[in-house]
């Protein structure tokens, strides 16, 4: 028990090199990530008001309170 | 074990999604119902003028969603989705950035990440182009308000990231006090400077009540924490777990 915990304490400062993940692990899934946040903030934040993927005012109107509340600019 | 984290990120979104629909429904609904009845106000006098002055009444915007429907299911689905979408990014962060900042745990890093994303991506560019109720905002200059609103969030993201970049530099050169000082004053610095140099935009009509004005810019801030916050706080847990559950895979 005693051991275990001189090397919990030996390795505090590089734990935190051990615990990282490797970048090129991660690189697929951020753009994956990227990619549904910037969905998720388009439709919620600009569709049918700047720009339109789709025709018409429902998506606009739907989330309108959201979009006011959430700081996006609207109207 | 990206993947997990971006699940699991995913549907912590939603659950913060629905207590910033929480905030959003306390302190958010009524200061944007009395900027509506503003709004109807608004238009009632111009219609009358127009009449008055002997021209048709302009037509009246088209209901597609009742009042009902926009402030209690389609704010639930706006929060739900940004919330759900924020938590997908916030994994991908998470990612990056655990084992990354110095000694950092995982919970104080998720937090410290919330922290980090509050400002750049809300506040910041909120303190320039501050969030505005119904009824204020000319529809004529959407594009240009949205367009000048995204650039100053991708102005805000890019000076965090630039600043930790160069904190990273100066730290090892002039200590971690000074170092970490010197890069919050450069960070401070460009953020003047885009804050000068990008044209300000007030379109609140001169008689809009300033207090319904204050109320809905605060809710929008208690919002955007209530969103950060509680992704932050729970990732801190749940992304500490996911890490400790593949112990030196890598």
């Amino acid at each position: 028990m005693a051991t275990d915990e001189t090397s919990a304490v030996t390795s505090a400062s590089d734990l935190a090199l051990k615990v990282a993940i490797p970048i090129k692990e991660i690189m697929p899934w951020a753009i994956f990530g990227v990619v549904i946040m910037a969905v998720a903030y388009y439709f919620v934040g600009a569709e049918q008001g700047a720009t339109s993927i789709f025709s018409g005012m429902s998506i606009h109107e739907f989330v309108h309170d959201a979009r006011h509340l959430l700081g996006f600019p609207c109207h | 074990m990206v993947g997990q984290l971006i699940l699991r990120g995913f549907i912590i979104g939603i659950v913060a999604g629905l207590l910033a629909f929480g905030w959003a429904k306390t302190f958010g609904e009524p200061a944007v119902n009395i900027a509506i009845h503003f709004e109807s106000a608004q238009d009632e006098a111009k219609a009358a003028a127009a009449v008055a002055a002997g021209k048709p009444a302009p037509p009246e915007d088209p209901v597609i969603f009742s009042r009902t429907v926009q402030s209690g299911i389609g704010l639930l689905t706006g929060m739900v989705a940004a919330g759900a979408g924020l938590g997908c990014l916030f994994a991908v962060l998470f990612a990056f950035a655990n084992g990354r900042m110095g000694n950092l745990a995982s919970g104080p890093t998720s937090v410290l990440l919330a922290f980090y994303g509050l400002i750049s991506v809300y506040l910041v560019p909120a303190l320039k182009y501050p969030p505005n109720p119904p009824s204020v905002g000319e529809p004529a200059t959407i594009k240009y308000r949205t367009g000048l609103y995204f650039l100053m969030m991708a102005i805000s993201i890019a000076s965090t990231l630039g600043a930790l970049r160069l904190r990273r530099s100066l730290v090892p050169r002039y200590g971690t006090w000074n170092g970490s000082l010197l890069a919050l004053g450069a960070y401070l610095v460009v953020i003047a400077a885009f804050f000068v140099i990008l044209p300000g935009i007030n379109e609140v009509p001169a008689t809009f009540p300033a207090v319904t004005l204050w109320n809905f810019r605060l809710a929008s801030l208690g919002i955007q924490t209530v969103l950060w916050g509680s992704i932050g706080i729970i990732f801190g847990y749940v992304g500490a777990q996911v890490m400790a559950s593949h112990p030196q895979s890598r």
